[in-house]
């Protein structure tokens, strides 16, 4: 592993983005940041414009509406970025597979490196997928 | 010409100012978690971040000016580097300056938030320009306060336009901080630090929620890193020139040396917990308050300073 890899995996800046969720993923990201679980432990933090982010976190169902928002997101951000699909609605669609605005699940539009399921999914399963991925990578 | 160089590529320029720049952001970011009970990053976290950036794909925005837009990162860090070399060279002993290298200081300081107001209008972001229109009203703001205050230094040290005179005469009777107008004077720099390094609670030019990194918006890769890099240096420059004016400058002599790097670490210790406790205000009540309370005060301090007190 060279020192341009070790940079990255230490510090990963994260985007998050709601592709039409129900909010309680998000609620459930924003956890990762408390006292509890800290992920700025690792160097990763929430930043507030794509351009700065290394990670591409998307909540909810691709709906038809944020279709192509979320393309053009992507299309934003600074390569290489690691797009990792939290929950069951980014992984599979979940109850909202039969949906007339269901224009998912996520890997259908852009490439996911990662995914978490979960209804929420729990912090700690996050944590644990990430560092799943980068132990892969 | 060759010691002029190492003076601003190696020390007490680039390189020097960088890691220590880079050390005073970690510590901050570390004071902060510890204030919310949570464990930090590690020690190499700077330079991670740096390296991680640079090593990034750059982005450039189509529309706009490109070449502005490019350049604006670069002289941000110029206006960063030598403004170090200027207050650490008296403040290090290693040269004295030159008669009224204050008022060149002063200018030098505003030119990294230009740029970044440069930088932020050449992308052709919206938001961007927002963030932009802030921080030019953040500048009239804390300017004035700013230069009232240096106005009430210059008096209290005998009409002394260099900083190496400045230093000299607190080494001689007393620092500054000990007396009630210096006291006045040294909570307003701090109020005019955290509007300058763009910190909570004075950092709506970059507000994350509501204009998504607001002038920083559209950097990326190398030129965010460059932004970051001038960042960490003004963390350490304005602090420094804190310590120069109001608590006598540094001493490398022996266990006085411990003592001087502690003033600096003091003074950022200073600037986190005012960003720590405190919410983010809006522009109209951040210029009410610099140009009402802090006014008020800095004068007060002027009067003070005439006063002999």
């Amino acid at each position: 592993m060279g020192f341009k890899e070790k940079c990255f995996k230490k510090s990963l800046w994260v985007f998050h983005m709601s592709a039409g969720s129900c909010n309680n993923c998000d609620i459930e990201i924003l956890d990762c940041l408390t006292p509890k679980f800290d992920i700025e432990r690792f160097g990763m933090k929430l930043v507030g414009s794509i351009r700065h982010a290394d990670v591409l976190l998307v909540t909810g169902i691709v709906t038809r509406k944020l279709l192509p928002r979320i393309k053009e997101v992507y299309d934003q951000a600074p390569k290489p970025i690691v797009v990792i699909a939290i929950g069951a609605c980014a992984c599979t669609g979940g109850m909202f597979k039969d949906s007339y605005t269901f224009k998912g699940p996520l890997d259908t539009v852009i490439p996911v490196d990662a995914y978490v399921p979960g209804c929420p999914p729990k912090p700690e399963a996050m944590l644990a997928g990430v560092v799943k991925f980068l132990n892969k990578k | 010409m060759g010691k002029e160089i190492f003076y601003f590529l190696i020390f007490p320029g680039l390189l020097f100012s960088g890691i220590v720049g880079g050390f005073l952001s970690w510590f901050d970011r570390k004071i902060t978690a510890r204030v919310q009970f949570r464990q930090g990053p590690p020690l190499l976290q700077p330079l991670y971040d740096f390296i991680k950036l640079l090593t990034k794909e750059t982005l450039i925005p189509k529309r706009g000016s490109q070449l502005t837009f490019l350049i604006a990162p670069i002289l941000a860090l110029f206006g960063a580097v030598i403004s170090s070399v200027f207050v650490l060279l008296p403040l290090f002993g290693i040269k004295t300056g030159f008669l009224g290298d204050l008022i060149v200081i002063i200018y030098l300081l505003n030119i990294p938030s230009l740029s970044y107001m440069i930088g932020a209008l050449a992308s052709g972001n919206p938001l961007a320009a927002v963030g932009a229109s802030r921080e030019m009203k953040l500048i009239l703001s804390y300017e004035v306060p700013f230069l009232l205050v240096l106005i009430s230094i210059i008096i209290k040290s005998e009409m002394s336009i260099k900083l190496s005179e400045i230093i000299a005469f607190q080494t001689a009777n007393g620092a500054f901080i000990g007396s009630i107008s210096g006291v006045i004077g040294f909570i307003v720099v701090l109020m005019c630090i955290q509007a300058k390094l763009g910190l909570v609670p004075f950092d709506m030019a970059e507000g994350e929620g509501e204009i998504c990194d607001g002038i920083t918006i559209e950097f990326s890769g190398t030129t965010y890193a460059l932004v970051t890099l001038a960042k960490y240096i003004m963390l350490f420059v304005l602090p420094a020139l804190v310590v120069a004016l109001f608590f006598a400058g540094m001493n490398f002599e022996g266990i006085n040396i411990l003592w001087s790097i502690l003033k600096v670490v003091l003074v950022v210790l200073l600037v986190t917990l005012v960003r720590n406790t405190n919410p983010r205000v809006r522009i109209d009540q951040a210029m009410r308050f610099f140009w009402i309370w802090m006014n008020l005060l800095a004068v007060v301090s002027i009067i003070l300073a005439i006063l002999g007190l």
